[in-house]
């Protein structure tokens, strides 16, 4: 193994099932219905996923929702935006800790 | 303008090197395997109901997914004489739809007695329209005859933005489509109660499927209306076949075998039921017979024993003919189907 991660593992994801094939299938009837079309669209989904791919910074699901996005009618602007989101929320989290950096702040301080 | 793929004389000008790539892809099995599990193979035709014409392969325009390789160099275009030929056999028969293609098929110079003759028979007749051919100037009434002689119009806009349509068929092309829709919609087509349709054509801009039909509709519709104030009836999303012109942005992207290996893993034996090639008859510009224009693309024309040329028009051995295959059929069966008329499934 000459890296952590590479491409062609994406397809191997059902792979996973072979462990434990109860959790497995239960996971992946979760996930199907996750990103059917309910009260957001399946479009609308894939780019919350898009977003959160990038929060959490997995290449599998970078990947995997650009392709998804595309073809759910998605264009490069609306991706792009979905991944300011995700950094807004990233950047907003660690900036909103501030607040507690203050109150220790505060209460140490004379 | 960009090249065609004949007058750069590259090698996937020829068919044969294209069907070589095609078998050879390591990413998908067979086609007619997994037809057969589908319990499909062999496929037969099931009878016919549109008429397809390509009447030729000159065109103004070099699209980067182009199929048919056609360009305004191409000189391959239908005479009168096989043209007539289309219509004694369209005369023999009842089938209802014609859908006339090309290259740019009003630039073919007998586009116009071709209308007439199919509408005089009382057929329902579509033009596969790229848009722009509407500006030129030579072609000065084209939309005014379309209108009068009630004819469907297939117009191709792969998307309502400016960026994505012209990086696929060429710099300038989305704002004279949009001046050519609102002509259209000028004379009525589009509009509600004018009975005269205008449906559009959407190619995904690279390689990945289109969307959900339906969906993407709604967003065009939406989109097309709030910025350009046009209006259209339906949206068809078509797959882009993995042949000609985007097989070439196919392997020079590095996408090929990814592409496939996406086609094949959404293979559908709904939309393998459905395909058009069952219910359509294909005539190529000198005449030739095939199963879709695709075939026709890779010269692989009809077989089995039926009629190969129009001169030999025999519906009944048509109606049931067997379907020839290859791995290209893919594009017609991934997801939700494609076809001349949009999803399939």
């Amino acid at each position: 193994m000459d890296t952590y991660y590479h491409p062609h593992d994406l397809s191997k994801f059902a792979e996973m099932g072979k462990g434990n094939k109860e959790l497995w299938d239960k996971f992946i009837g979760y996930y199907g219905a996750v990103f059917a079309a309910g009260a957001l669209s399946e479009r609308e989904k894939a780019l919350i996923a898009l977003g959160v791919a990038h929060a959490v910074q997995c290449p599998y699901c970078i990947d995997a929702y650009t392709q998804t996005c595309l073809e759910k009618g998605s264009n490069v602007e609306e991706m792009t935006e979905a991944v300011h989101v995700a950094c807004a929320i990233r950047g907003g989290s660690s900036l909103v800790h501030g607040v507690q950096m203050r109150n220790v702040v505060d209460k140490l301080s004379m | 303008m960009a090249l065609t793929l004949v007058s750069r004389r590259d090698p996937l000008a020829s068919s044969r090197e294209q069907l070589n790539r095609l078998a050879t892809v390591k990413t998908c099995p067979p086609f007619k395997e997994k037809l057969a599990l589908a319990g499909l193979h062999p496929l037969h035709a099931t009878g016919i109901t549109v008429f397809q014409i390509n009447v030729g392969k000159f065109c103004n325009q070099t699209c980067r997914h182009c199929h048919v390789d056609a360009g305004p160099e191409r000189v391959e275009q239908m005479t009168r004489q096989t043209a007539e030929l289309c219509i004694e056999a369209l005369a023999q028969t009842d089938i209802p739809t014609v859908d006339i293609t090309g290259g740019a098929p009003e630039l073919n110079p007998n586009f116009r007695w071709l209308v007439e003759q199919a509408r005089a028979l009382g057929r329902h007749v579509m033009d596969r329209c790229n848009l722009t051919v509407l500006l030129l100037k030579p072609q000065t009434g084209l939309a005014e005859f379309l209108a009068s002689n009630r004819v469907e119009v297939v117009a191709s806009l792969p998307y309502f933005q400016s960026s994505q349509t012209d990086a696929q068929r060429g710099d300038g092309v989305f704002d004279k489509s949009i001046q050519a829709l609102q002509t259209l919609n000028r004379l009525g087509y589009g509009v509600e109660g004018s009975g005269l349709v205008l449906n559009l054509v959407h190619n995904p801009v690279g390689a990945f499927l289109p969307a959900k039909q339906d969906a993407s509709q709604a967003q065009f519709r939406r989109e097309l209306l709030r910025r350009h104030g046009v209006v259209f009836n339906h949206l068809y999303t078509i797959t882009n076949m993995p042949i000609s012109r985007f097989l070439e942005f196919l392997l020079q992207s590095g996408n090929y075998e990814g592409y496939m290996e996406r086609l094949a893993n959404a293979f559908n034996p709904a939309a393998a039921a459905g395909v058009m090639c069952r219910y359509t008859l294909s005539v190529g510009w000198d005449g030739t017979l095939y199963d879709c224009d695709f075939n026709q693309m890779l010269d692989l024309p009809l077989a089995n024993g039926a009629p190969t040329h129009i001169s030999e028009f025999d519906l009944a051995r048509l109606n049931t003919r067997r379907i020839v295959t290859a791995n290209h059929c893919y594009g017609c069966t991934a997801g939700a189907g494609s076809s001349c008329g949009g999803a399939v499934a």
